[in-house]
């Protein structure tokens, strides 16, 4: 039972973090319609800030919250502005371009933020300073649900309810959803649709920073192609869940996270990168529209 | 000359809650102009889709008789390339043409369900092969001349005038040896001097034997086209006859005419 | 050309990308050692590089739209390249192709042994291009797993070499046979999906068979490979080393030619009408009478068909093959080559491909920005160019028909 608890909390906090990434996959499909494929990447970046911000304020000598916060909020920044440049680089040229263009420019843009990371960086995996602590208060059940979990948890719902916040009460939340119904409409009502795009882009970064920073400290190690696998599964999971729906995307990233880590832990773990890829082939074959999304009919 | 081709018998099509064609009958005759016309919104495209298997109906049977093949096919539930091998083809309201590709190869793409030639025949291209791409080009071409866009034959489809654009897809429906052609607002944005053509045009067709059933909002031009009409609002039909029936039909006048002056 | 306020604004341009890639360009941190690293160089060279960059981006933009205008009042058929107006005349295309050929044949007689596999390599990426060009450029589905059908040939040659002996000759249409089933077999469920939907689908999908290749030890070796796999036989002679890698350079010469007349015509074929239809719009192609699947189902399965004889090409040369080769990566330069040659381009295609792969071997120094290069060029190429270096050749097709009529 112990190690159905176990693989359970495991399951939640990976699933977690597919979330915090696949909030930014469906926000962006939800908008402009494109698979932002260099959103895994996105991510990457998150965690190479994290981790050099982290690294230069242990060796300051800086109290380990400071160190925390402050790495959270670099991450955040530096994220957020990738995601906002790309935008404005790769895709709004292609505003009124076929679909397929798009996806072209978003491999080649996530090809090129790897191999941009891998050449000014390295490509070995780095080692990740431990940023949070094992709590005392945990210490009786450490064996099934580690600190790290806990706060990923903690971490991943208090983001989540800023970000359903943001969008059901602010102002530019109202605009997105405006903006993601109908374009054309948004933009005769007077939305600044250009600018709602730069805000989903650099929210969803901003979600995915997050998520970067946390797995690094879980895993505590680094590397340049972590964003590709991270991306898949997380797209997978805002596809499993209904893409454009963002409580579709947590709902598909919990599934995703629980399947794959009871699918290792009680049948292989050799295998568990398919699990994930065979699940995504089989919705997109048998459900495109997934858990909570709608199925789209072309009008004709 | 008056034998049915084809019949739809109670069409019925739900989108959720909402019912946008409700038991529809409707038939059409063999070498005659039928036009369904309708207030906006009435369920016109909605019944074009259905017939030609973009859409699945929720209810009704759609039978098209083949006279010269004695048979009688059941359209229902058929793919649209099924549909129009059996010998329906459309136009579309939105102009879909090929953009760019050009005028003679998107007439040819309408002969594509009336020939057969496939990887081997591309690898290989032996003698029947040969024979088929030859005859697929001048069938094209001759087509091309009598919709009178012969002259554009090598331009691209997407720079044609919008006049022109229109008769390209009469002319690809066309390539598709169709039993019956449908029409789906053909005169839609056209001036008047375009109208004028594209009438003559209609005519010129129905005259070499070919049945036409179109969808119209222009009410004068189905009047002075169509041999019989039928008339439909939020997705039922409320009146068909002869134009100068429908003329005079009380409904038609409230349902229809009395929008128009509204608006 | 350029305002003072352009310039101004590209000089906030460079200064915000030198904001952006300050953590990782100018910091590098050694998390071990405590250590930080400085590299205060790369300020400058990010500042300069990106305020050229943005001006050169911008410039281009606006040229692009000019151009468009420019396009919709003559008409496309005017702005056509050189090459396109040099290989309409009989005359100079039979010349270009003869020196073509006969540079491909003198070729290994004046180099070194090692410039003839490069040379190899490059022109299995010409085939490879040419057949991915089926999928993508003629019929437009977005195949990002292309490499799993070259994984599948280059197994089938490798496993039924190892268990059975069996020879190149003999695997390499079981193997191309194999990869195209295999495409059928993939193709039946996803075909009706939509493009995007498509794309991540067959990224999936090749990605499964890597896993399965790395992971299924009993079947495929796992990630240590199979090695010592026969290379081609040539009529029971066993041929030297450098001998061997001559005659491969041949059959791949051959193949290419083999490959690019096929593939020609197959694109002047009803069929290959019916895929460009398809991509331009399907519900139009249905409407027409096309059958959506089954034309899908050809594109998707011929393509199939040529990376798996590449695939069998490739563990015959290597004579060693692993999982490693079988990337995503692979399948993302392959599509490299198709776009910035120029999508339903044959020749476009062919110097796609020999650009992308013989550049960076030749260029020493640049082979380690290789894969920042074809990244960039899927994102240029889009933004800028979206018809590839070479637009597509059908361009000229559509004046056959008419000689013909004539005649």
């Amino acid at each position: 039972m112990d190690y159905f608890i176990e693989l359970f909390f495991s399951g939640l906090s990976r699933g977690a973090i597919y979330a915090l990434i696949a909030l930014g996959y469906t926000m962006v499909y939800g908008i402009i319609g494109l698979i932002n494929f260099a959103h895994g990447e996105i991510y990457m970046i998150g965690a190479f800030t994290s981790f050099t911000v982290a690294t230069i304020l242990t060796i300051l000598g800086l109290p380990l919250l400071a160190i925390i916060v402050l790495t959270g909020i670099a991450a955040v920044v530096w994220s957020a502005s990738y995601g906002y440049t790309i935008e404005k680089i790769a895709y709004k040229p292609l505003r009124h371009a076929p679909r397929l263009s798009a996806l072209i420019s978003a491999i080649g843009m996530s090809m090129f933020l790897q191999n941009y990371v891998l050449l000014a960086q390295t490509s070995d995996f780095l080692p990740f300073p431990t940023l949070i602590p094992d709590f005392a208060f945990m210490e009786p059940i450490a064996h099934i649900v580690g600190s790290t979990d806990l706060v990923i948890l903690i971490t991943t719902t208090v983001s989540m309810i800023f970000l359903m916040v943001l969008i059901k009460y602010t102002r530019i939340g109202k605009a997105m959803r405006a903006t993601a119904q109908d374009r054309t409409m948004a933009m005769l009502v007077g939305i600044n649709v250009n600018r709602v795009i730069s805000a989903t882009f650099v929210i969803g970064s901003s979600m995915a920073a997050i998520g970067g920073l946390l797995i690094a400290s879980h895993i505590g190690q680094i590397n340049f192609y972590i964003g590709f696998l991270a991306g898949i599964k997380a797209f997978t999971a805002a596809v499993l869940g209904g893409i454009g729906s963002i409580p579709g995307a947590v709902l598909g990233s919990v599934v995703l996270g629980l399947t794959e880590s009871f699918a290792t832990g009680y049948v292989s773990s050799d295998y568990e990168d398919v699990f994930a890829f065979s699940l995504l082939v089989l919705i997109l074959i048998f459900k495109p529209s997934g858990l909570l999304g709608k199925a789209d009919t072309q009008k004709v | 000359m008056s034998e049915t081709i084809l019949e739809v018998h109670g069409l019925t099509m739900d989108f959720g809650g909402v019912r946008a064609l409700n038991n529809l009958d409707l038939d059409v005759r063999s070498g005659e102009i039928a036009a369904l016309i309708g207030p906006n919104g009435a369920g016109k495209t909605t019944f074009f889709n259905c017939l030609t298997g973009l859409y699945l109906p929720t209810k009704g049977d759609i039978f098209l008789y083949r006279r010269d093949k004695d048979k009688k096919i059941s359209l229902k539930g058929l793919k649209p390339n099924k549909v129009t091998e059996h010998g329906l083809a459309r136009t579309f309201q939105n102009i879909r043409l090929f953009p760019m590709m050009t005028v003679l190869e998107n007439v040819m793409i309408g002969r594509h369900c009336r020939t057969k030639a496939f990887v081997i025949g591309a690898f290989f291209r032996g003698p029947r092969t040969r024979r088929e791409e030859e005859e697929i080009i001048e069938m094209s071409h001759r087509i091309l001349e009598k919709v009178g866009l012969s002259r554009f034959e090598n331009d691209f489809a997407m720079n044609l005038p919008y006049g022109a654009q229109r008769r390209l897809e009469i002319a690809r429906a066309l390539a598709t040896e169709p039993v019956l052609l449908l029409l789906d607002e053909p005169a839609a944005g056209m001036n008047p001097y375009e109208t004028i053509e594209l009438v003559n045009l209609i005519q010129e067709i129905a005259t070499d034997g070919q049945s036409i059933l179109l969808i119209e909002h222009d009410m004068k031009l189905v009047m002075s086209l169509s041999d019989r009409i039928f008339v439909m609002d939020y997705g039922k039909k409320i009146a068909q006859g002869r134009p100068e029936e429908i003329r005079l039909n009380p409904a038609v006048i409230t349902a229809y005419l009395g929008e128009e002056v509204d608006a | 050309m350029f305002t003072l306020q352009e310039l101004k604004r590209s000089a906030l341009i460079s200064l915000w990308f030198v904001f952006l890639t300050f953590p990782i360009m100018v910091v590098k941190v050694n998390s071990i050692e405590k250590t930080v690293q400085w590299r205060w160089m790369n300020v400058v060279y990010v500042l300069v590089g990106s305020f050229v960059l943005s001006l050169l981006f911008r410039y281009f933009l606006y040229r692009k739209e000019q151009q468009s205008g420019e396009d919709e009042q003559q008409g496309d058929n005017t702005g056509r390249s050189l090459i396109h107006r040099l290989l309409i005349v009989p005359k100079y295309r039979n010349m270009i192709y003869g020196v073509l050929l006969g540079t491909a044949v003198v070729f290994p007689f004046l180099t070194s042994s090692y410039q003839v596999n490069i040379m190899t390599t490059a022109l299995m990426y010409v085939v490879l291009g040419l057949g991915l060009n089926i999928v993508v450029g003629l019929a437009g589905l977005l195949d990002l797993g292309y490499v799993a059908f070259y994984a599948v040939g280059a197994y089938s040659y490798a496993l039924l070499n190892y268990h059975f002996g069996l020879g190149f000759w003999a695997v390499l249409p079981i193997g191309g046979l194999l990869a195209a089933m295999f495409g059928i077999l993939l193709g039946f469920p996803v075909l009706r999906l939509r493009g995007d939907y498509l794309a991540i689908v067959t990224l999936g999908f090749g990605e499964i068979i890597r896993l399965v290749l790395e992971n299924w030890g009993g079947f495929s070796q796992g990630p240590s490979g199979i090695s010592n796999i026969s290379r081609p036989g040539f009529f029971g002679i066993e041929l030297s080393l450098e001998m061997a890698i001559v005659y491969i350079y041949y059959l791949m010469v051959l193949f290419v030619i083999v490959t690019i007349f096929l593939v020609n015509r197959l694109q002047d074929s009803r069929l290959g009408r019916a895929w460009i239809a398809l991509r331009e719009d399907e519900i139009a192609c249905q409407a027409m009478g096309i059958d959506k699947i089954k034309t899908k189902l050809a594109a998707f399965s011929l393509g199939a068909l040529w990376a798996g004889i590449i695939g069998v090409v490739f563990a015959a040369k290597t004579t060693f093959i692993n999982p490693a080769s079988f990337t995503f990566l692979e399948s993302a330069i392959i599509l490299s080559i198709v776009v910035l040659g120029g999508m339903g381009s044959i020749i476009g295609v062919i110097i796609g491909a020999l650009v992308l792969i013989l550049l960076p071997e030749y260029l020493r120094a640049l082979s380690e920005f290789r894969m920042l290069a074809f990244g960039a060029i899927l994102v240029c190429m889009m933004v800028f160019r979206p018809q590839g270096i070479i637009a597509s050749i059908r361009r000229t097709y559509t004046y056959k028909p008419r000689n013909r009529d004539e005649a």
